[in-house]
């Protein structure tokens, strides 16, 4: 995929998840808008160049239903030539938008093409769309469906990550955002004001730099209870080695519930050239993979496996990784059985820390790993992020 | 005719279901061929206001499916078609543009129930004998009829998900709670007068899904709030069903996709999956046995004909520990006398106190009154003298398990007792006829093995000892019904055949632990082929030093016969864990597994004492040898006539230790794996595992003939 360069990243803050969150008043299509004129302004972009805008998008019902990527861009006063399309491929699908984009430049087909995501969870809760996964009473048999969260905690349970491990990767993730939001290492950051351009919200309102693993310890499990209520025993019935479920997992170690958006200009080399851009990356691999559904967040090590096959690398050639922090058990697995060098992983935090939009956060691991290796002056960067229904996606860039 | 058409003066018409030469109205095709001829009766007849809907039967109103129609249907395309075809009357019926009022005057379960949703008003006797309710999915189906589509538009997915998927009935008041049921009437001209009241006051009654305006009580389904409930139902419902019964599926699936629908389309839905269940092996199987087989024995079908029917009058039970005391409450439960014998009043009267502890709290939980409550304590009588079994009719010992104390009571009761009476042992592991050999009169000698505890158990394995006569047995038949439990008959064996058989159980799974296999992947394989529970968790509970002072004695009794038993994985397992390690079970808190207040959780040395496999069995070949050790051995004893009838096999296996019911019974799961594939398997594992799965020459003989058993 030698020829096929990311141009631009840039991200909103998030914010929290919630009615109290910044950005709970923002409607996910204005979150949009701001980044769409950020993109064209710092790129002093002739939009009439781009041919397609694709964005994840998980629960694109209500303020994010009807195709919000075309939405956004005819709202952001964008050329109307420029197409859009929303995609789901759950928590992965931020990435999956701009490996999509990144096709499509390879293919020839395209030149220029958006990618990235939005999810305002606050105004959208998740799973309020619905879906025969988990809703139809025999898909959901079926496929052994339980929630997310029981499935974290049956890999910790398998996997023999304590409580105590757990906490202890929460903490680091909040102090290296902490630390990495302190020193102004987000450098794609763009802030989010209101319609007379005062500022809503600049900064990513979840980091705490206060926590302690005594603080987490006394946070109650999340998903015990529902655990309790059956979904233990639909896990057991997948894993029947295991004879209880260790619910290591709470709100302090799992991802948060944000609202954000981002978005990535991609482009080939000629595209990028009339337009006067400097490529600040290459694309060398990318891949998806489908593992098994119950268990649900191992994919990232099949999907690494293939993206690092395809370019003909090894874990070693990685320089920096970002791994999605949807449950800190899902990190440690990735981590142990990649044999990663964990000082080379989410340097600054992740969504532990700093929130999970869906359908952003793939996008947003991009814009943070490339700002990184810019900053330490390293070459190779990957992200990865483990998928419901059991899938793993990863993508391989290099800085130019 | 199963309907009589009349049209009365106010031009309402009353159609009395009565099927002729029967005690109960069935759903059955002449019933629905009746409706479909009233329907067109009703449709022309333009002068009518409204139809009321009552039966002419003592006891029912429509007692539900004929069973023997269902389980004769062998092709999907035949279900339908029946079920479609009555679906079609109840459409027909509920849009006829008149009222109609079901005059619930009897029980009313399953299909019959079903025809009252199809009517716009219920109105319910207020008696306690009704019963209304759907038991479809106790025989792996579910209601076809509508009620899966119609219960729910009624009164909430929510509300009617406990009567579709656990079969729960009630009694009209609290089906009137519930919302089953519209109106109570006190007797049967209260409940006319008020159907036709309802029926002048409601004079263009529609049913509420066939109104424009119609919302789901108790919220859409398409409601995202409804989404936890959908998501987390398969796992509620699995957490026992272990997705072994398709009929709970079906229903949950009908629930769900009928609600996204209209009404007709929900109804054809219905039928999909009704007919989807009418040809399945789990239905056949429960069909089989706890239909037909479980009729059969209550019918007496074990039980020696020519002796007139006995009715336990005076009852004497030697041991008022927690199974004499269990015993107590079910005789003095059925009206009979008792005498509650121990060595010191004091602990008779504590065996008392467990019929007061019972008792006390069905009154306080409104299902019996106090006056109920006291005359059956008033029936139980504790004493410490035999004297006081003068004039029993029956006396039935349950002491301690030693053949010299058991001795000695029978000597003592029987000099006191009726001597035209029965002399019963409780013991679950004794030769009856060993037993006898202490009675003066072996031929009343007989085995009454309860399970514990008694009063919740549905089951009396009664064992006929050597000199044991028929009408002894037939009193002991007689006596188990009266009491209302079910009866099987077996004779005189080492541990008889449901000791002897459920032992194969837990043996396997102590072998496979012994194996090197994941305790834990043990425990789960037999909760997920359909057993209660896990066989470690089993064998605590039985107690690892009862077991192990049962193989102690079983070797040296025989031993004492001159034969020499192989030491098998269990009886090293269990004397490494209750010698070596002092693990002597549940009662001392620490067996196989460690037991505290939170519950229990798998002992840690378990994995150094029986050091793990590197090759754990796939999850469905442990469940085939927890399952096939089981047949096996029932299999034995029909060979070795310790059993009389299949019938009894399988109720046994199911009431008695609670071998999963969808496979039908020990012996049923064999005719419906195949007898010839059974034999195969059974080598297959014999080759792997051992001689546990050695085929009887009496399974070869079927198998070779392609002979079901029965």
């Amino acid at each position: 995929m030698k020829d096929t360069f990311i141009y631009d990243t840039i991200r909103t803050p998030r914010g929290k998840g919630k009615n109290d969150g910044a950005l709970y008043e923002v409607k996910p299509v204005d979150l949009l808008k701001t980044l769409f004129i950020a993109l064209q302004e710092r790129n002093s972009l002739d939009t009439s160049k781009v041919d397609d805008v694709v964005l994840g998008c998980v629960t694109a019902i209500g303020d994010q239903g009807a195709d919000i990527a075309r939405t956004a861009v005819l709202y952001s006063g964008w050329d109307e030539s420029v197409a859009g399309v929303t995609l789901n491929r759950f928590c992965a699908s931020g990435l999956e938008a701009i490996n999509m984009a990144a096709m499509k430049i390879q293919s020839g087909a395209e030149d220029l093409v958006v990618g990235g995501g939005v999810e305002s969870m606050s105004r959208i809760p998740m799973g309020s769309d619905g879906g025969a996964l988990y809703l139809d009473p025999r898909v959901n048999e079926a496929i052994n469906f339980i929630p997310q969260g029981i499935s974290a905690d049956l890999l910790a349970t398998i996997d023999g990550f304590t409580r105590k491990d757990v906490d202890a990767f929460a903490v680091l993730s909040h102090s290296r955002a902490a630390a990495a939001a302190g020193n102004g290492h987000f450098k794609s950051i763009v802030p989010v004001n209101d319609l007379n351009g005062n500022l809503i919200l600049d900064h990513d309102e979840t980091i705490r730099a206060e926590t302690t693993a005594e603080i987490l310890a006394g946070l109650k499990p999340s998903f015990k209870m529902m655990g309790d209520l059956g979904f233990d025993s639909s896990a057991q019935l997948k894993y029947p080695q295991v004879e209880a479920i260790d619910h290591v997992h709470h709100a302090g170690n799992s991802s948060g519930i944000v609202d954000g958006a981002a978005l990535v200009l991609v482009g080939n080399k000629k595209a990028g050239k009339d337009q006067g851009l400097k490529p600040r990356a290459r694309f060398l691999s990318v891949a998806v993979t489908g593992s098994e559904p119950t268990i649900m967040l191992t994919g990232p090590i099949a999907s690494t496996r293939k993206a690092l096959k395809k370019a003909g690398m090894k874990i070693s050639d990685i320089d920096l990784f970002e791994i999605n922090e949807a449950f800190a058990a899902v990190v440690l697995k990735i981590i142990r059985d990649l044999g990663i060098d964990p000082g080379r992983v989410n340097v600054n935090g992740g969504a532990i820390a700093m929130g999970h939009p869906l359908g952003a956060t793939g996008a947003m691991l991009m814009s943070t790993v490339l700002d990184e290796l810019e900053r330490r002056d390293k070459s190779i960067g990957l992200c990865t992020l483990c998928v419901g229904g059991g899938m793993g996606i990863t993508t391989i860039i290099e800085r130019i | 005719m199963s309907i009589e058409y009349k049209k009365g003066q106010n031009n309402i018409v009353t159609l009395l279901l009565d099927k002729p030469g029967s005690p109960v109205n069935l759903v059955d095709a002449a019933l629905v061929s009746s409706l479909k001829d009233s329907l067109d009766r009703l449709e022309t007849d333009k002068s009518i206001t409204g139809v009321i809907l009552t039966s002419a039967k003592k006891k029912d109103f429509l007692a539900g499916a004929d069973i023997d129609g269902l389980y004769a249907i062998q092709d999907t395309a035949s279900a339908m078609e029946m079920v479609d075809f009555y679906k079609k009357q109840l459409r027909r019926l509920e849009t006829l543009g008149r009222p109609v009022v079901a005059a619930i005057n009897g029980t009313a379960l399953g299909g019959g129930y079903e025809l009252s949703l199809a009517c716009h008003w219920r109105i319910a006797l207020g008696s306690p004998s009704i019963e209304i309710g759907f038991p479809e999915v106790t025989l792996g189906l579910l209601p076809g009829g509508g009620g899966t589509q119609r219960l729910p538009r009624l009164i909430g997915i929510q509300n009617a998900f406990s009567f579709l998927v656990e079969g729960k009935r009630v009694r009209p008041e609290e089906a009137i709670k519930a919302g089953l049921v519209n109106e109570l009437a006190s007797d049967e001209k209260d409940l006319l007068e008020k159907a036709e009241a309802w029926i002048k006051n409601n004079p263009e009654a529609k049913q509420p899904w066939d109104k424009k305006e119609f919302k789901w009580p108790g919220g859409d389904p398409r409601n995202p709030r409804m989404g936890e409930l959908w998501a987390i139902a398969p796992s509620m419902v699995n957490k026992k069903a272990k997705g072994n019964y398709p009929a709970v599926r079906n229903i949950l699936s009908c629930l769900y996709e009928g609600a996204l629908v209209d009404i007709d389309t929900g109804l054809r839905i219905e039928s999909r999956y009704f007919a989807n269940l009418a040809v399945s092996r789990e239905a056949k199987n429960l069909m089989e046995s706890l239909w037909f087989q479980l009729n059969s024995i209550r019918k007496g079908q074990s039980r020696p004909a020519g002796f007139e029917k006995y009715q336990a009058k005076k009852v004497g039970v030697l041991g008022a520990g927690m199974m004499g005391a269990g015993i107590a409450y079910v005789s003095a439960s059925a009206g009979i006398d008792v005498i509650l014998k121990d060595v010191n009043m004091e602990a008779a009267e504590r065996g008392k106190a467990y019929s007061e502890k019972i008792l006390d709290k069905r009154v306080s939980q409104g299902k019996m009154s106090k006056d109920k409550r006291d005359g059956i304590l008033s029936r139980i009588r504790p004493t410490a003298s035999a004297g006081d079994l003068k004039g029993c009719d029956l006396v039935i010992e349950a002491v301690f398990e030693e053949r010299e104390l058991k001795g000695r009571v029978t000597k003592e009761a029987e000099e006191q007792m009726d001597p035209s009476g029965i002399f019963a042992s409780n013991t679950s592991t004794l030769p009856i006829t060993g037993l006898a050999g202490k009675s003066s009169r072996p031929s009343k000698f007989i085995g009454l093995h309860f399970f514990s505890p008694a009063d919740k158990m549905p089951l009396v394995e009664i064992i006929v000892g050597k000199e044991t006569d028929d009408e002894t047995l037939a009193r002991a038949f007689d006596y188990v019904l009266q009491i209302k439990k079910t009866p099987i008959v077996a004779n005189d064996s080492r541990g008889f055949y449901t000791s002897r058989v459920f032992t194969t159980y837990l043996a396997e799974g102590i072998a496979l632990l012994s194996e090197g296999q994941n305790p834990s992947l043990i425990e789960s394989a037999g909760l997920k082929a359909g057993m209660p529970v896990g066989p470690l968790a089993l064998s605590d509970e039985i107690s690892l030093s009862l077991m192990k002072h049962i193989i102690d004695q079983t070797r040296k009794d025989l031993e004492g016969e001159g034969k020499t038993l192989p030491v098998r994985p269990i009886e090293k397992a269990v004397g490494l864990m209750v010698d070596e390690h002092k693990r002597t079970g549940k009662k001392e808190g620490k067996g196989f597994y460690d037991y505290h207040e939170g519950g229990k959780t798998l002992w840690n040395e378990l994995y150094k004492i029986f050091p793990q496999s590197r090759e754990q069995l796939p999850i469905n070949e442990i469940i085939d040898r927890l399952i096939f050790v089981q047949s096996l051995e029932t299999i034995r004893c029909l060979e070795e006539k310790v059993l009389r009838s299949v019938a009894d096999a399988n109720i046994g296996s199911i009431f008695g230790w609670g071998f999963p019911p969808f496979r039908g019974g020990t012996i049923q799961f064999v005719n419906s794996y195949g007898v010839r594939e059974f034999l195969r398997r059974a080598g297959e594992l014999e080759k792997k595992y051992g001689k546990s799965f050695s085929q009887p020459e009496l399974l070869a003989d079927m198998a070779e003939k392609n002979q079901l058993f029965k």
